[in-house]
């Protein structure tokens, strides 16, 4: 019996269409992801499943055996004796009775299998994104990563609590009237085998036509969606340009297509179940015929009784295959969805071979040693090979030697770049979009590793250092701010989660925020929705420059952190990182050259290679790239 | 609300009528059929009567096919009319956007449309195909069966009248407990949405904050709500079937002893007795049926309230009673507007607004972000009504033209421009739908665009992407201007429309503009303070309020803010914002 569960996503049920490309595989291990778990549950709810298929089975022949073995005796006899009914009664009452508290409780654990089971595949797939590498998230879009914890899951929960235990309980009842159905009659089981056959072509065929248009529904249907997205996001253009009637047009003649390609494809599907009902019917009455022939004339020795019973049992015996038949599609669907998850759980985590950690250290007897209290002063722990340990002073020194670098083996991005930031230097990139200015950053945290070259920080090769710690001791400022939904406070603390109170405040000065924020509804504890909706473009920067100011790391990355403020509040945002910047290893990428005029040293990328390098002044007067640059003679894009 | 969705029905009434008819046809079909069905043992197998087995065979083959033809029918005009009656409401809708104002937009939000467009009707329509069929199939056959079984046998039909509340009752109650809990569950769902897709975006943020496992903990936090209240909401259905089943077995068994007992008495037949548990069956599952309809419906009078919202918002913006076709001249005047995005007066955008533009000047706007600089524009072309006041183009009021022949006359390249999907020649005849090519290429020329579209393979047959992700920035604004300029308006409006095209290419434009279409009256709307140096006039704005309107050279004497701005770009350039 399906269950009125509706998806939270509505109209997207249909999944994208595809199929699984290996069925049986995902299957088995679907199945051994609720057995390894659940195994008790697994045998218990099989043991129900069973009692509750075979009370199906011998309730739909009780009202036969009631006519035929007490109520018919009783109509010849002359005394009414109701003591053997009552009897029999009973007895299928208690059968009855075993059936529905079977199926109460196997529903019920089902409800725990499957639920528990969806949650590990979340927290699975959740867990195992989270190690994912940047490449990952690079290379696949976010829309189909979510489709996987939405429309995959919800088709997976669906064919877990209903298909599964269906599948079982259908099996078992076939097996078992098939049973009975023969020591009736083999004469009219062969009759309804052949019945079944023509059923099952019949159904087969129309779901291979209903598919076809389903198909062909589900791209209409996505060019009308397609074209509804791309003319109501332009509709202020169309309004201009007075196209309306043009697009009107249009879109009636999609419309209008989408409209036959829906109506064959619901057409098919609509049919399927008056036809298989019919066909039921059809083989009831030619059961009768047949059956009856043979018990008048008395072939194979057939009773009456024995008819009626058949004719009960047949329907037994359709209903299920029917009922599984409906279910393929959905089984299908789900098949594909959880081949989609165990994919992403399958991914390759990113890889840290590095065994170099950031330790709090403080200095006794002029020695560098570690410590458990937070001292504010850092040092790399360096284990070596004979045992040894040694402590480097975390200091932001970081230098790129020869770096080689390309997103795919094929194609090199970063051709030799080699350059040297002393602690407290501010080194800023500029180049056209492409350039490779933010793929060096990329390296510097390991989104990505090198091809060829060295990168060292504080001299330790960076292979080496632990990318969780490499990652602590950067501070990362983008130009798509990442707000988390929270307040205020928590977002800022998520630099450093153990900051206190007092800290996240000083941070918010350090960085300008105070001010606006104390001016929020809730102060610091006003909540933020959807990245930061209702704070403006510069606002949510300053909340992010005071997210990295809390984590206070010796090196920063601002990669084109104000680019998308207009140039009066990047005046009061460049206060900020001004004050963020001071006493750090800055690396900054920047549009607005005004940005980077005062940093000690400027890399003018082109094509993934450094082509000039000096500061300001000495690059103006060089009166190459970054002097067209400036003078406006130049664009960047 | 329900007429509104009635009128999309259009065309397909007959469909949607046909629909439950043959529906309502398949239901007494089949209700017959068990009764039979039970003639058949009855009177034919159990007395041996081979020929009222036959006859009846016969008669129940055809009415099988029949009832076969009937459900099939049903199902063809339910898929029929459920798809027109999308289509028609897709339709609807997508023209009433058409006639939308640009306040009507504002009010709705695009991406608030498009799922109104997409997931809402294709709920509606699963919803109205489930109501002219499957709604109308169950109670169908609730009432058929119940009143052939009251037909076949009236005392023991009296059975069901006690079991039927006790299972109508039961799904009530369980469906009325689950329900908010679904609600909610699908709220939290919501939630763990929210929590991957900021992972999503945010994973360079997650990994520079070495925050894997905090996120992991909120995950899971999210997820165990999710498995708590699914699982409380299942557990509730899972009372559905042993409800149903219980119904079932005690009309079974009770059906069973008074009919035994009828059966011995002469009131009924053996067969009589297998038709009304079948019948049972019938009634109850219609019953079970009914409750699930009622869930789905009531889910889908969400996605019905917002369409309905769509389909109710009438235009503000309507041609002028005049009707005026031509625009005589691109003089442009504003007297004493106020003008508000919202109707409420209260927060005015713009204020007092006094203005005297003559036929072919260059007149630059700057001001502040946020100091109502496209509104002001906006008000030309009539996208806005004025709140009071009045805006003259031509010498008329604006709302005295046809929209159309206005917004011909007044061509805006809007600050978030889009181009579509087609090829770049394509795009520029949005402009003019007769541009012959010669056409096209000067006005190209015009906008600088002309070379770079060149330098492409396939140069103004080249395909742009949705949205224009295949070019740049600077080449995307070009192609904005250069279709602006195709319309060959008599006022044209820049607003930050050159805000990615390096200064070179902007002063080349300037030029092509002073010196081809010099009787164009431009507005340019601009943050780069060279953009509007050579402007006739210059317009300088703060919250919404006119605080110069001068030669450039008299601002930078007199006016604070101009110079400030003038000022602070003198000292490093912009080179892309």
């Amino acid at each position: 019996m399906s269950r009125p569960l509706p998806s939270p996503r509505g109209g997207r049920m249909m999944g994208n269409g595809k199929k699984a490309k290996d069925g049986k595989k995902t299957l088995k291990r679907l199945l051994s992801c609720i057995f390894k778990d659940y195994k008790l549950h697994f045998f218990v709810v099989l043991i129900f499943i069973i009692i509750s298929a075979l009370a199906g089975v011998a309730g739909s022949l009780f009202i036969e055996t009631l006519i035929d073995d007490y109520i018919t005796p009783m109509l010849g006899s002359a005394s009414l004796d109701f003591a053997p009914l009552l009897r029999a009664i009973l007895f299928m009452a208690l059968i009855y009775a075993s059936g529905v508290i079977s199926i109460f409780l196997y529903n019920r654990i089902m409800v725990t299998v499957a639920q528990g089971v969806l949650k590990q595949i979340r927290d699975d797939m959740f867990t195992k994104m989270q190690t994912l590498p940047l490449r990952y998230f690079d290379s696949h879009s976010h829309g189909d990563t979510m489709s996987r914890y939405t429309n995959d899951t919800d088709t997976l929960r669906q064919m877990i609590a209903q298909s599964i235990p269906q599948a079982f309980s259908s099996v078992i009842t076939i097996v078992s009237v098939f049973a009975a159905m023969l020591a009736t009659s083999w004469v009219l089981t062969f009759l309804v085998l052949l019945f079944v056959a023509v059923m099952m072509t019949i159904s087969r065929k129309i779901t291979g036509k209903s598919s076809k248009f389903f198909i062909a529904q589900q791209k209409s249907l996505g060019e009308v969606n397609g074209f509804i997205e791309e003319m109501i996001n332009g509709q202020k253009v169309i309004k201009v340009f007075c196209h309306e009637e043009t697009t009107k047009s249009s879109f009636d003649k999609m419309n209008n297509e989408l409209c036959s390609n829906a109506t064959n494809a619901n057409t098919f599907a609509n049919i399927l179940m008056p036809i298989m009902g019919n066909m039921g019917h059809l083989q009831y009455v030619l059961l009768a015929v047949v059956g009856g022939l043979l018990a008048i004339n008395g072939i194979t020795g057939i009773t009456i009784g024995a008819i009626a019973a058949f004719l009960q049992l047949s329907k037994s015996f359709t209903m299920p295959i029917n009922h599984m038949s409906q279910q393929i599609n959905s089984i299908i669907m789900a098949l594909a969805g959880a081949e989609r998850i165990f994919e992403l759980i399958d991914e390759e985590p990113e890889k840290d071979a590095g065994y170099v950690t950031l330790v709090n250290a403080e200095y006794k007897d002029g020695e560098l040693c570690e410590t458990e209290k937070r001292t504010g002063l850092w040092a790399w722990k360096h284990p070596h090979q004979d045992g040894s340990l040694t402590y480097t002073p975390l200091a932001g020194d970081v230098r790129l030697t020869d770096v080689d670098f390309g997103y795919v083996p094929e194609k090199t991005v970063l051709h030799d770049i080699s350059l040297y930031a002393k602690p407290g230097q501010k080194i800023a990139f500029v180049g056209a979009t492409g350039a490779g200015k933010t793929t060096i950053t990329n390296l510097i945290n390991r989104f990505y590793d090198i091809a060829d070259g060295k990168i060292r920080y504080d001299g330790i090769n960076i292979n080496k250092i632990k990318k969780s710690d490499l990652r602590k001791s950067l501070g990362v400022v983008l130009q798509d701010t990442n707000l988390f939904t929270g307040t205020v406070m928590e977002n800022i603390r998520y630099g450093r989660l153990d900051a206190t109170d007092e800290e996240v405040y000083a941070a918010a000065r350090l960085a300008n925020a105070d001010g606006f924020i104390k001016m929020l509804p809730n102060g610091y504890n006003t909540i933020l929705h959807h990245g930061g909706e209702g704070l403006s473009q510069g606002q949510r920067q300053l909340l992010a420059i005071a997210r990295a100011a809390v984590s206070d790391p010796p090196v920063m990355i601002l990669d084109e952190a104000t680019s998308s403020i207009d140039t009066r509040t990047e005046r009061i945002v460049q206060k900020g990182m001004d004050s963020l910047m001071k006493g750090r290893t800055v690396f900054v990428i920047a549009h607005r050259l005004s940005t980077i005029q005062n940093s000690d040293v400027i890399m003018v990328l082109e094509n993934g290679r450094i082509i000039e390098r000096g500061n300001h002044d000495e690059l103006i007067a060089q009166k190459g790239k970054y002097y067209s640059l400036y003078t406006g003679a130049f664009e960047l894009e | 609300m329900l007429k509104k969705l009635l009128a999309c029905v259009g065309e397909y009434k007959k469909d949607s009528l046909f629909a439950p008819l043959f529906v309502t046809f398949e239901v007494i079909l089949e209700v017959i059929i068990p009764f039979l069905m039970a003639y058949i043992i009855d009177s034919g197998i159990e007395k041996g009567n081979m020929s009222v087995v036959a006859k009846i065979g016969v008669v129940l083959v055809f009415l099988v096919l029949l009832s076969l033809c009937c459900g099939a029918l049903s199902g063809k005009y339910a898929a029929s009319a459920s798809a027109g009656f999308a289509k028609n409401l897709r339709q609807k809708m997508f023209h009433s956007v058409q006639n939308f104002s640009f306040t009507n937009i504002d009010h709705f939000s695009a991406s608030g449309l498009v799922t109104r467009l997409t997931t809402d009707v294709s709920n509606l329509q699963h919803a109205y195909q489930m109501i002219i069929r499957i709604a109308v199939r169950s109670p169908a056959m609730l009432i058929f069966s119940l009143s052939m079984a009251f037909f076949v046998n009236s005392k023991i039909a009296l059975v069901f009248l006690g079991v039927t509340p006790f299972l109508a009752f039961g799904l009530f109650f369980i469906m009325s407990k689950a329900h908010p809990i679904f609600e909610k569950v699908f709220k939290i769902y919501d939630n763990l949405n929210n929590v991957v897709q900021e992972n999503l975006h945010g994973i360079r943020v997650v990994k520079t904050f070495v925050r894997e496992k905090f996120e992991e903990e909120k995950f899971k936090a999210v997820s165990k709500d999710i498995y708590n209240n699914f699982s409380r909401a299942e557990k509730l259905l899972a009372f559905n079937s042993p409800i149903m089943q219980t119904s079932m077995y005690t009309c079974t068994l009770l059906i069973a002893w008074f009919g035994a007992k009828l059966i011995l008495s002469g009131d009924m037949s053996r067969g009589e007795l297998v038709s009304i548990i079948t019948y049972t069956m019938q009634i109850l599952m219609s019953l079970m049926n009914l409750s699930m309809i009622f869930v789905m419906i009531t889910i889908s009078k969400a996605s019905a309230v917002r369409i309905c919202e769509v389909l109710s918002e009438t235009t503000d913006i309507q041609d002028g009673e005049k009707n005026l076709m031509a625009v005589k001249d691109g003089s442009i005047v504003f007297e004493n507007v106020n003008f508000s995005y919202s109707k409420s007066t209260a927060s005015l955008c713009l204020k007092n607004i006094n203005l005297k533009i003559n036929s072919g000047e260059t007149i630059g706007i700057i001001g502040p972000t946020g100091s109502a600089k496209s509104s002001l524009v906006q008000l030309i072309p009539r996208l806005y009504d004025v709140t009071s006041g009045k805006v003259l183009v031509g010498g008329e009021n604006v709302r005295d033209y046809n929209i159309k022949a206005l917004r011909d006359s007044v061509s805006m390249v809007l600050q978030k421009n889009e181009l579509f999907s087609g090829t770049i020649k394509e795009n520029l005849r949005w402009g003019d739908e007769n541009a012959t090519d010669e056409e096209i290429i000067h006005a190209c020329r015009l906008a600088q665009a002309d070379e770079f579209i060149q330098s492409f393979p396939d140069g103004y047959d080249t395909h742009i992407e949705q949205g224009g992700k295949n070019v740049s920035g600077g080449q995307k604004q070009r192609l904005c201007i250069a279709r602006a300029l195709l319309k060959k308006p008599k006022i044209l409006i820049l607003d930050d429309s050159t805000s990615a095209v390096d200064t070179q290419t902007d002063k080349l434009i300037r030029k092509a503009f002073a010196e081809e279409i010099p009787d164009t009256t431009k507005l340019i709307i601009a943050q780069r303070i060279s953009s509007i140096e050579h402007a006739d006039k210059v317009i300088v704005l703060e919250n919404g309020e006119i605080v110069a309107f001068d030669t450039p050279k008299n601002l930078l004497e007199n006016n604070e803010i101009y110079r400030e701005i003038y000022e602070s770009q003198q000292k490093g350039a912009t080179c892309n914002e």
